[in-house]
């Protein structure tokens, strides 16, 4: 009897705790999704007053149903979107890429560290991730500026004669996104490294292998699950970046996120805004499902 | 394993760090620049923090955007750690995988998405229901928490899995309830956690602007919104002032963090310890 009410308000308890923030998601995260989707397909009484005249030639005589699909029409006609997604995800995987060929060696080498000097490294890691995002982009603005510092000390140096122009255009916005996505590429790197077996690399180097062959057949396969993690972290956000192609950019650089805010704050376009979201969407949805597959298989293996 | 570093990694490592962190200072630096043009030295001075302490419209943004964030890292402990707890130590239950997914997704899910769905879940609310009344405070709160919650999740599940389960199946087997298992074990052993997860969500709110951006409403202004209106245009020495100030805080904040977090890694390991041994 005792043991029967224990257990009931066991489960009890056990149902408030996952039912709180449960419906938080449910209510928060997912439905507004839904609500995108829905806007998407041109809902013309949600739309504000510069989207219903956009429309209404449109609208005279046809169907309902002939609008629903205009705006992913719109995105596919006007070649604008479809270079834009392009640019992004070409952005995207190619500072991914520099974020791996930098942050795999340092973490590495992190690893590799005495255990004072690795929690030190560490910690230095993680610290520029607690400092604003904001505020990191903008420190780059000063250095990559015509009369930034960058600039200013080469002429001083007598390197150059005139200001090389960094700020503003693509090689900023790779900049950007390699130094403020670094941590999120040596973080996952090094939660794997460490876990790696030492003894492996010495049991090649007793058999013969080179340093170089070692690293080929035996490191970097095994560190595949932090590179896929790290690689994901920095791929995924960084197509749908906002602020850094904005900031760094200037208006000269094609990227989705920026494309998306101007659609809804400028142009006051939502409906277009919720079709171009959902096509990211979709572009980032298989990323997105490899990530958490890992993600669940990390927690599992810690548990 | 350890002091076998090769010069490439030292090289790379000393690289790294000063890729990190030259910005950083050189920002720093150039607060305490004279000059009204950022770049150009024209002086030590700190006429820029004046300028910064008398500007009505900076404090305001503060105000606000404390008052979110406090409000923000509460609430998003309390939910993260429930969704931790639950996904850790509650096996397998209904809607386990769609719950696991939507505590990882806000994770990297794009700003730019998540602040427009959200947008628009406020605007339907306020046509159903009429609640939102209006977007500000509230509306910039709910949003901070709903991805806030996620990261706290994470420290939460790691501290979870990395503490194991020995010393509350000793309680239990001692004859423990439940409910004061969790009181008097689990929760006082989270409670790092807890504090690490509620100063990571206070930072992250205090830093959010694209997800601010989407869900104001006017009047609404978030410190990271002031500052993005302001360094739009280019570079302003006040805001090399505003960061230093803002950069030198979380620092203090993370370095105590970081203290709290590894006495008390020390401690339960001697509890551990005493647990294995009795």
């Amino acid at each position: 009897m005792l043991a029967r009410l224990l257990r009931k308000m066991q489960s009890k308890w056990r149902t408030i705790v996952i039912v709180i923030p449960f419906i938080w998601l449910l209510l928060f995260f997912l439905a507004p999704f839904f609500i995108v989707g829905k806007i998407s397909l041109a809902e013309l009484k949600i739309a504000s007053p510069p989207f219903t005249e956009m429309f209404d030639w449109k609208d005279g005589g046809f169907p309902k149903i002939r609008l629903v699909f205009d705006n992913y029409l719109y995105l596919w006609e006007d070649s604008l979107y479809f270079r834009t997604y392009l640019n992004s995800l070409k952005i995207s995987i190619i500072s991914t890429f520099i974020c791996l060929l930098i942050g795999y060696p340092i973490a590495y080498g992190i690893v590799r560290s005495g255990p004072i000097t690795k929690q030190l490294l560490l910690f230095a890691v993680i610290l520029p991730f607690w400092t604003s995002f904001l505020l990191r982009v903008y420190a780059w603005m000063g250095l990559l500026a015509d009369q930034g510092t960058i600039n200013n000390l080469l002429i001083w140096i007598g390197l150059i004669d005139e200001p090389i122009r960094m700020l503003y255009n693509e090689f900023a916005v790779y900049v950007g996104i390699v130094y403020t996505y670094m941590p999120f590429m040596i973080l996952p790197l090094y939660a794997n490294m460490e876990k790696l077996d030492g003894t492996l690399n010495e049991a090649a180097a007793d058999l013969g292998s080179k340093p170089t062959n070692t690293f080929f057949n035996v490191t970097l396969p095994l560190t595949m699950p932090g590179i896929i993690a790290g690689s994901l972290l920095v791929f995924i956000p960084a197509t749908g970046e906002y602020v850094i192609p904005d900031l760094l950019g200037g208006g000269n650089v094609l990227m989705i996120g920026r494309l998306l805010f101007n659609e809804f704050s400028a142009n006051t376009d939502w409906p277009l805004a919720s079709a171009v979201a959902v096509v990211l969407l979709i572009l980032l949805v298989l990323p997105m499902t490899i990530y958490q597959y890992y993600q669940g298989k990390a927690t599992e293996a810690e548990a | 394993m350890y002091n076998k570093r090769s010069k490439f990694l030292t090289f790379m490592v000393t690289a790294g760090m000063v890729f990190f962190y030259v910005p950083i200072i050189l920002l720093i630096i150039y607060s305490f620049n004279y000059s009204k043009l950022v770049p150009v030295w024209g002086g030590w001075s700190t006429r820029w923090y004046d300028v910064l302490f008398q500007s009505e419209a900076l404090w305001n943004a503060v105000s606000l955007s404390l008052r979110i964030a406090i409000v923000n890292a509460t609430f998003a402990t309390i939910l993260g750690t429930l969704a931790g707890l639950a996904m850790v130590r509650f096996g397998r239950f209904r809607g386990r995988t769609l719950f696991g997914g939507m505590l990882v997704a806000p994770l990297v899910m794009p700003e730019v998405i998540t602040g427009l769905s959200l947008l628009l879940l406020f605007i339907t609310l306020k046509q159903l229901i009429g609640w939102p009344s209006e977007r500000g405070f509230t509306t910039i709160t709910i949003a901070h928490i709903t991805f806030s919650l996620a990261y706290v999740a994470v420290i939460i599940q790691a501290r979870l899995a990395g503490m194991g389960q020995t010393l509350e199946e000793a309680a239990l087997d001692l004859g423990a309830k439940p409910f004061r298992v969790l009181i008097d074990i689990t929760l006082p052993r989270l409670a790092p956690g807890m504090a690490a997860g509620w100063l990571l969500a206070f930072t992250l709110s205090l830093d959010d602007l694209v997800i601010s951006r989407f869900v104001t409403g006017p009047g609404g202004n978030t410190l990271p919104i002031l500052i993005y209106s302001r360094i739009k245009t280019g570079l302003k020495p006040d805001i090399n002032a505003l960061a230093t100030i803002m950069i030198l805080f979380v620092a203090a904040c993370v370095a105590i963090a970081a203290l709290i977090m590894f006495r008390q890694h020390k401690k339960t390991m001697q509890d551990e310890l005493i647990a294995n041994q009795s």
